[in-house]
């Protein structure tokens, strides 16, 4: 029953080893100027004591030889943490391409997420061992964090934008997971839980129940109501930009300048549309702000990724109708 | 050091050049604080203006620049006064820096009265950023915006009470001590050895005045007019 | 050899600033930056008991893993009374408004700072404040965290959001005040032949602390001042829902709150360097670079902010260079620590408390300087970052470092301040038992962070318990601790020994007046015509009484 007292978190995704890796070395490093200063002053006070008020001991002046050495060493130490802790944070920012995709929603005092299959969760994520899973993260109203401390990850859910996270589990079990944003009252509440799972498991797990609608289905159906077919046509006659092949694409804006259209430059694109313009069209698109939810903007964004290279998929989302 | 001065000498000091360094050098390191305080400002306004451009745009059209002109006049003249009155205190001249000093006060008050003017077309236009602000659809009519720009123009009005009103604010705190000032000049208090505190408010008074040189740019006269 | 101390029993000075006048008024309108220290002292003391009764009620509820004590609205404003009340009103005002305003004039051989009835008002800012924030504490409290994250302080707390924030706008314009009074008396009233070169390091600390406070405090009173603005009168600066940027509030924050950081710690470092010099009779080794890496330190903290946003999605470019810059704090810092340790070479050491505190200081500040370097690395941030590990690097570099730094300096200057000794042997007892709860108390948060515990938690998973326990049992070490000079100071005060002018013996101005000083410091204007920190001789006998 003792098993309750760890003295050190356990390593289940492939980015824990790395981030261990350092923290043993900076465990090192502070353990070993600590044992060195530590030293040099008892043994100084011990050696150098006073053994008689009138002592007066002879100056030393300083040494520059000492002062640089002291100086570069730990300079050069700093250099070679600091290069460790970003290779690490590149490794960490780069999700790779084959990655499952989840969107996370934190909202006082839960996490929303849904898989991109259409399962939803609610303070629960099934994933599959041995696959990448990237987590798309936003808020419905103050600032949250998703923190997995088994898979050394971490990142702010912040309303307004969307941040991206990743990780791949290597072992199955359950993890904690914890809200690590202050977030009010119930923030310390705001806990779940990570299943890892075999694969073969997982897909078990995601075959099973009601067949759920996927957010590129519920998107889909999403733009067929709001109509946003009409203007966004499939064809380059509509009122609206073309959507096809738009996610991601480097789009030119009215008056010079160009914007990336990421998650972040869609979902503005959908709540405050004449914030930024695309060359060559009216800014007549009325604002969705209040009619969709955040979650059916990831569902937007999910269609409107989807749309990626398959012309006519818009077309075809009118023929929906 | 003469006993004539030693009323102004405070104790701690050893000479009125020692006494009158160290308050120059107070008034400048307040100056500084002040710079990072409006700083502060400036750069929430630059972040904003940079992300929605058009918006700050089409909102500062809506200023009266010829009345935000006209209190940038109001205003520099307002510091020539006060550099006069200085220059007066310098000769010793007890009326003439009372009078200059009192002129600055009409002038700055002239600037806070065309304020109030224009606080109060916003308030009647419901341009005060918060719940009474203009419904969507008349925000674009108004501003000649679109309906889903009138948080942004919320975020424009916002910095310009923020920014103009601190600058006010700092005006007021200014016009009590210039006219505690101008009594006290008119009683003899300053000689030409010793008049530091007419040249610190000076400092202070054109330094709330350099603020509005560059508010009033910032503000009033974004884009084309 | 008793007979002669006896024919020498010193005596307390017939006149000082002290028993220059009597009664209520004579102290709140005081203009001598003696008992204006004295003020912030009975100040900061109450404020520090009243942070740490904050602290015992977070340890208690913490020994259980579920919320059984406090309901989650009280425990969340228990950690933000906490961490304002110790914050804003006690680690940021302590030494410079303590040791600060009691030495600066006496250390550079001046009367008094250059602005004596400024430096009134900056206390009575600091009460202002205090008073605003108390009354918010008390009247239905505060639950933002001392971070006051937005949205959730503009727009979703239930709490007295605005009237703390007043209250913080308040302290903050008492550290303007401060800081503007140091740098003009530092540049302007040094006795006749104090060059630059010449100042003790306690000064140019200070000097440092005062520039950070003159060009960041006013960017925390800005944005708190726009904080109140949202909240109360709905204007938008922060809100998303109209475009604002809840992350632009933080680069805001933390553009001050990381240098304020260095406002804690510069000081701490200043009376480091005056205890170590004295308790080794050594010049501080390598004095030009000990008194550079304090600039250094104020310049760089300006450009480290955003280290505290790794995780809230700052872009990776950014984060590489925020991170670089955090890592060049590591040096100067470095090079104070290995100077100090130099200095002890070849010196003539004793271990009176004062020197307790400073070895214990420098053994902690190691600690929380080094644990500081995990959090800079990137990588690693992400995962300890928000966690126990980060509260305990704060705790190690704000309490171990800062607090050790204190009490040795108060017990450093006492004989100064009061003309009377502490009792030595209680003295050490209490050193070493706040050494040992400290450590107690927060070596265990560091494991409990890496483990992934988070901050503000009020509920935690069972595992964490142990761990949570050893650190609770450390705090009630720890306030013992904090108890037992309380209580000697106190007795000191009237039945200490009567102190000399220069007890230890030490070099510097303050030790060449009278214990208590007289109001105008010195009786006659000092000259100085040697070098700083000369303890190849005796010091000279006190010769400005």
């Amino acid at each position: 029953m003792f098993s309750g007292f760890p003295l050190f978190p356990e390593q289940a995704s492939t980015l824990a080893l790395g981030v261990d890796g350092l923290y043993f070395f900076l465990v090192l490093v502070t353990a070993f100027f600590f044992v060195a200063i530590s030293a040099a002053l008892l043994f100084f006070s011990v050696k150098y004591r006073r053994r008689s008020p009138h002592e007066w001991p002879a100056e030393i002046h300083g040494s520059l030889m000492l002062e640089l050495a002291w100086s570069i060493v730990p300079f050069l130490i700093c250099v070679v943490i600091f290069a460790w802790g970003a290779i690490l944070f590149f490794s960490m920012n780069r999700p790779p391409d084959n990655a499952i995709e989840v969107s996370v929603v934190g909202k006082r005092w839960m996490w929303k997420l849904q898989h991109m299959t259409g399962q939803r969760e609610i303070n629960e994520l099934h994933i599959p061992v041995g696959r990448a899973v990237k987590l798309t993260l936003t808020s419905e109203d103050v600032i949250h964090s998703f923190f997995v401390p088994a898979f050394r990850v971490k990142k702010d859910a912040v309303p307004g934008r969307y941040n991206v996270m990743w990780f791949q589990a290597t072992k199955p079990g359950r993890y904690h997971l914890f809200c690590a944003e202050y977030c009010g009252t119930q923030h310390s509440r705001m806990i779940g839980e990570i299943i890892a799972m075999e694969p073969a498991d997982f897909q078990t797990w995601i075959q099973g129940g009601p067949a759920p609608e996927s957010p590129v289905a519920a998107g889909q159906k999403l733009f067929a109501e709001l109509n946003c077919i009409t203007c966004h046509r499939a064809d380059s006659q509509g009122r609206g930009p073309v959507l096809d092949g738009l996610a991601g694409s480097t789009v030119k804006l009215l008056g010079g300048g160009t914007a990336v259209a990421d998650d972040t430059y869609l979902r503005e694109s959908i709540l405050v549309p004449a914030a930024k313009i695309v060359d060559g069209y009216q800014p007549i698109m009325p604002t969705y702000q209040g009619q969709v939810s955040e979650e059916g903007v990831l569902h937007l964004l999910a269609y409107i990724q989807s749309l990626k290279g398959q012309a006519g998929a818009a077309g075809a989302a009118g023929g929906n109708k | 050091m003469s006993n004539a001065h030693s009323s102004a000498l405070r104790h701690h000091f050893a000479n009125l050049d020692q006494q009158k360094d160290s308050s120059v050098l107070g008034m400048w390191t307040f100056i500084v604080q002040e710079i990072l305080f409006f700083g502060g400002l400036f750069l929430v306004y630059t972040i904003y203006r940079h992300e929605y451009f058009d918006v700050f745009e089409a909102c500062s059209h809506h200023l009266d620049w010829k009345l935000g002109a006209a209190n940038t006049v109001v205003l520099i003249f307002s510091s020539l006064t006060m550099a006069m009155g200085v220059h007066a205190a310098a000769l010793g001249q007890k009326k003439a820096t009372a009078a200059w000093l009192v002129l600055t006060i009409v002038l700055g008050s002239i600037f806070l009265g065309v304020k109030v003017v224009e606080y109060t077309e916003k308030f009647e236009h419901h341009l005060v950023p918060g719940p009474h602000f203009l419904p969507p659809e008349e925000a674009a009519h108004e501003l000649k915006i679109q309906p889903s720009q009138t948080g942004q123009a919320q975020l424009y009005f916002s910095l310009y009470f923020a920014m103009t009103g601190l600058h006010a604010i700092h005006m007021i705190i200014g016009i009590p001590i210039i006219l505690y000032l101008a009594w006290r000049s008119w009683h003899g208090a300053y000689t030409p050895a010793y008049h530091t505190p007419v040249e610190l408010t000076g400092l202070y008074w054109h330094f709330v005045d350099i603020v509005w040189i560059f508010l009033f740019p910032l503000l009033y006269l974004i884009g084309h007019h | 050899m008793s007979a002669v101390v006896a024919a020498r029993e010193p005596q307390l000075p017939k006149e000082h600033y002290l028993n220059a006048d009597y009664g209520v008024r004579s102290w709140l309108f005081t203009i001598d930056h003696k008992r204006i220290a004295l003020l912030y002292l009975a100040s900061v003391t109450f404020m520090f008991f009243l942070g740490g009764m904050y602290a015992a009620a977070i340890r208690l509820e913490l020994v259980t893993p579920p919320g059984d004590m406090f309901s989650s609205e009280t425990y969340n404003k228990l950690f933000t009374g906490h961490g304002v009340l110790m914050v804003f009103f006690f680690l940021i005002p302590t030494i410079p408004g303590v040791l600060g305003n009691f030495l600066i004039p006496l250390m550079i051989g001046a009367k008094d700072l250059a602005f004596p009835r400024i430096n009134l008002l900056s206390w009575y800012c600091y009460m202002a404040g205090a008073g605003f924030v108390l009354y918010a504490l008390v009247e239905g409290g505060l639950d933002t965290g001392w971070t006051f994250y937005t949205p959730y302080s503009t727009s979703f707390s239930n709490t007295n959001v605005i009237l703390a924030g007043v209250g913080i706008f308040f302290a903050g314009f008492s550290s303007i005040l401060t800081g503007l009074n140091f740098i003009v008396t530092i540049h302007k009233m040094r006795a006749p032949g104090l060059t630059w070169f010449r100042l003790p390091l306690f000064v140019w600390a200070h000097y440092a602390t005062s520039l950070i406070q003159i060009l960041g405090t006013p960017v925390i009173a800005v944005t708190i001042l726009l904080v109140a603005l949202e909240r109360g009168f709905h204007f938008g600066f922060f809100d998303p829902a109209r475009g604002g940027d809840p992350i632009l509030f933080q680069h805001l924050f933390w553009f001050y709150s990381h240098p304020a950081v260095y406002i804690m710690i510069l000081p701490a470092m200043g009376v480091i360097s005056e205890l170590v010099a004295c308790f080794s009779r050594k010049k501080i080794f390598g004095y030009g670079f000990v008194a550079g890496s304090s600039l250094a330190i104020a310049v760089l903290g300006f450009l480290v902010w955003a280290h505290h946003m790794f995780v809230s999605g700052l872009s990776v470019y950014a984060s590489l260079i925020f991170s670089a810059i955090s890592f060049l704090v590591a040096i100067p810092s470095a090079i104070k620590v290995f100077n100090w340790t130099a200095t002890l070479y070849r010196g003539s050491v004793s271990w009176q408390t004062p020197m307790l505190y400073a070895v214990g200081f420098i053994g902690l500040f190691v600690i929380g300087g080094l644990t500081g370097l995990f959090l800079a690395a990137l990588g690693l941030d992400v995962h300890v970052t928000d966690t126990y590990f980060i509260v305990a690097h704060f705790h190690y570099v704000m309490v171990g470092s800062v607090v050790m730094a204190y009490m040795g300096g108060l017990h450093f200057w006492w004989p100064k301040i009061t003309g009377r000794h502490y009792p030595e042997w209680w003295a050490r007892v209490s050193a070493v038992i706040i050494f040992v709860g400290f450590n107690l108390t927060f070596f265990p948060q560091f494991i409990l962070g890496y483990l992934g515990m988070p901050r503000r938690y009020h509920y935690y998973p069972d595992e964490f318990q142990v761990l949570n326990v050893m650190s609770s049992a450390g705090a009630s070490i720890l306030a013992v601790g904090y108890m037992i000079p309380m209580v000697y100071f106190a007795w000191s005060m009237r039945y200490g020994r009567i102190a000399t002018a220069n007890p230890w013996p030490a070099t510097g101005l303050e030790w060449q007046t009278a214990s208590p000083p007289p109001t105008e410091n010195f009786a006659v204007t000092p000259t100085v015509d040697e070098e700083v920190y000369d303890y190849t001789r005796p010091p000279k006998e006190p010769t400005f009484v």
